[in-house]
């Protein structure tokens, strides 16, 4: 089996490239082939790293060295000392005073292997979560101390904004802006809610800060209560989540006891209390308008938006809805400041971002990594790998609502707006990925069984769009499709992404728009040939052959 | 006689307890539901009406609430319910072959309870334990990396 010992990435934004970034990709390539390297070593070119002065800039994995600024004329020696000899190439290393964006955060890591700096997941698994002592032991509860008694609700507004935290749950919308929302709306009553109704598929990163965290969250909650104006606030954690739930409520009990909920916390005139909402199973809870049916006690179908929540939620009155992981970070934020959180990510996407990595890589698990890293990163350092030395042919996105990644774009920055420029989105942070033995087909028959089965079943073009569209993916699956198929299925996918009332029909789209743009001559090669590819589907159906 | 009194009694005496712990308002209704499905396995039609009356929310609006949520059934199911992860994250690393061969080994389609009234076999939605797929759940045990050999022993710990 072949195993990559050593990733070498180049940057490759304008700059670098002005720079002479090419010379020095062409010039590694050549090195490694002389030094007989090329089978061990992948080298290969990213876009921006990140805001510095050090460009051109070569990072190496594992131990995530960064050099910089690189002249072609030293590659030989940075070859020779790392590549060969294994240790780090004296006098080409950039200067940590200089980073930014994910080359800080790689430096930040205090000799960590795989490289992580952890902000979402700094106490997971460090801290006992059912003990508040343990949690305030490592800065718990601080930040809303800070917030309460020097800061005003504005400024906690202010200093998220100006931390650019971007949504978490998928969508990526400035949770700054969401919180003046609420704050300037209209209303007696105000209310937080916390979405830990995690049900995207492959996603299991907020189960694991509620469950190794959980005081976080509550923190969190209150800070928000205060910058927002509620005194109410509402976790609806989805039912599965045992665990999660024992651990939130054992948290709000011991926050009450030592007064971090109730009435004037920190002797301040600022009330709160949360109350834990448990789903009882059901997808759609996880949009934000299903969810908060669900709290009111009905079916979870998502309501008609505009009105929002932040002006008509909970029993009508302004709500903040927020996703855990966003929450998580806002402690760190308002007590290092937005500058700190800043370093970490990209310029339009600051922080960091928890994935969870499953499918047919060495290592499958949580990371938490920072915004703008590549999928080629992502499977060669914390996934150790393609399985069985297997082609690397696509990764799915956040769920089921994310996209169909294809190789093709898996140097890629991993962030908001990079993706939305590749027609592709990140989801909710899985990252399932899939080796050649995958057929597209079968992955988007699968995808469409589950909005099949999750749709509310409210609106018609979700109800039936995911429907036909499966039925069509069957017989496609089965060998009996005709091409004039492809045309309805597409036509469907357009129907569910313009006219259905929420994201859930909306994105069921994506999966058949993503397989044909990208892999079409595969789904072509099930209807007109009656051949799968890979050999998963069934093709049951199969006309005999003319003999 | 007395059986259905008895009955009446239990179902009775479980939706008191939960009113008891999550109130009267409607925004109680599905943390109700869900504990007297948990108490009683399934949520019976005498159930459901005790509720409706209890809670003064029609029946009508209780059973779609009931019959919209997967964790609450308006169904009986049997002693043991077996769960099988659907999603693409366990289909893509072996799902496929080991839901065969667990419809094949129980003799039952999705949704179907056995005669014996020992298995109800259900499929399920990401239940967010996909780093071990492909994942079975059999009542609130959660199996991981599970291959087909291994479901003769799984399913013989349930009696």
């Amino acid at each position: 089996m072949q195993m990559t010992r050593a990733l070498v990435l180049v940057s490759s934004d304008r700059e670098s490239m002005e720079r002479g970034a090419r010379q020095v990709f062409e010039r590694l390539q050549q090195e490694i082939r002389a030094t007989g390297l090329q089978d061990e070593v992948v080298v290969t070119m990213v876009g921006d790293v990140g805001r510095h002065d050090a460009l051109p800039m070569v990072i190496v994995y594992p131990e995530a060295v960064v050099y910089g600024p690189v002249r072609p004329d030293d590659v030989p020696f940075l070859v020779e000392e790392h590549l060969l000899k294994g240790r780090i190439a004296a006098g080409l290393q950039a200067s940590v005073r200089e980073l930014s964006g994910r080359i800080a955060w790689l430096s930040a890591r205090q000799g960590t292997l795989p490289a992580e700096y952890r902000i979402v997941l700094s106490r997971v698994g460090l801290i006992d979560p059912e003990d508040i002592e343990d949690y305030i032991l490592h800065d718990g509860y601080e930040a809303l101390g800070k917030a309460l008694t020097t800061m005003t609700p504005a400024q906690v507004i202010d200093e998220i904004s100006r931390s650019g935290l971007r949504g978490r749950g998928g969508a990526g919308f400035p949770t700054g802006t969401k919180w003046r929302f609420v704050a300037s709306a209209k209303g007696d009553r105000k209310y937080v809610i916390c979405n830990a109704d995690e049900s995207e598929p492959g996603t299991f990163k907020d189960r694991l800060v509620l469950e190794g965290d959980p005081h976080s969250i509550v923190e969190a909650m209150t800070i928000a209560g205060y910058a927002v104006g509620a005194s109410e606030g509402y976790i609806y954690v989805r039912g599965e989540y045992g665990l999660a739930l024992e651990r939130l409520s054992r948290a709000i009990h011991q926050a009450r006891q030592m007064g971090f909920l109730g009435r004037g916390i920190f002797g301040s005139d600022f009330d709160f209390d949360i109350h834990i909402h448990a789903g009882a199973g059901a997808y759609i809870c996880g949009e934000e308008t299903a969810l908060i049916e669900s709290i009111e006690g009905k079916r979870g179908e998502p309501r008609s938006r505009p009105p929002y929540p932040t002006t008509h939620g909970l029993w009508g009155k302004p709500t903040l809805v927020n996703n855990v992981e966003t929450l998580a970070n806002v402690p760190h934020i308002i007590r290092n400041g937005a500058a700190w959180y800043r370093q970490f990510g990209t310029k339009n996407s600051p922080g960091t971002k928890v994935y969870t990595i499953l499918g047919a890589v060495n290592v499958t698990g949580l990371i938490e990594v920072p915004m703008g890293i590549t999928l080629r990163e992502v499977i060669a350092i914390y996934g150790k790998g393609m399985k069985n030395g297997a082609a690397f042919k696509l990764a799915q996105t956040g769920g089921s609502s994310g996209s169909i990644i294809p190789a093709s774009l898996q140097d890629t920055p991993m962030d908001f707006d990079s993706f939305t420029r590749a027609g592709v989105s990140l989801g909710s942070g899985a990252l399932l990925i899939c080796d050649e033995d995958t057929c597209v087909v079968d992955l988007a028959k699968v995808l469409l069984n589950f909005f099949k089965v999750e749709s509310c079943g409210k609106c018609t073009p979700c109800r039936i769009g995911t429907q036909r569209a499966h039925q069509i993916l069957s017989t496609i699956a089965e060998g009996t499709a005709e091409m004039d198929d492809l045309k309805d299925l597409l036509s469907l996918a357009d129907g569910m992404a313009n006219y259905s009332n929420c994201g859930l029909g909306q994105t069921a789209a994506v999966p058949i728009r993503d397989i044909m743009r990208h892999f079409r001559a595969e789904v072509e090669a099930h209807i007109s040939l009656r051949v799968c590819p890979t050999g998963v589907c069934p093709m049951s159906g199969r006309r005999a052959m003319v003999a | 006689m007395s059986d259905i009194a008895q009955v009446d009694d239990k179902v009775r005496s479980v939706v008191q307890q939960a009113l008891d712990r999550h109130g009267r308002e409607r925004e109680g209704l599905i943390p109700v539901l869900s504990e007297v499905n948990r108490a009683l396995g399934y949520l019976s039609p005498e159930a459901l009406s005790e509720i409706s009356r209890q809670m003064r929310v029609p029946k009508s609006q209780v059973f779609s609430v009931a019959s919209f949520y997967r964790m609450l059934s308006t169904k009986p199911r049997g002693r043991h319910v077996i769960q099988f992860c659907e999603s693409a994250p366990c289909h893509v690393v072996g799902g496929r072959e080991v839901w065969q061969a667990l419809q094949d080994e129980l003799g039952l389609q999705p949704g179907e309870t056995s005669a014996d009234g020992r298995w109800t076999l259900v499929t399920t939605s990401c239940l967010g334990v996909c780093a071990v797929g492909p994942v079975v759940i059999v009542d609130n045990d959660i199996y991981g990396n599970v291959d087909r050999a291994q479901l003769p022993q799984i399913l013989a710990r349930y009696a």
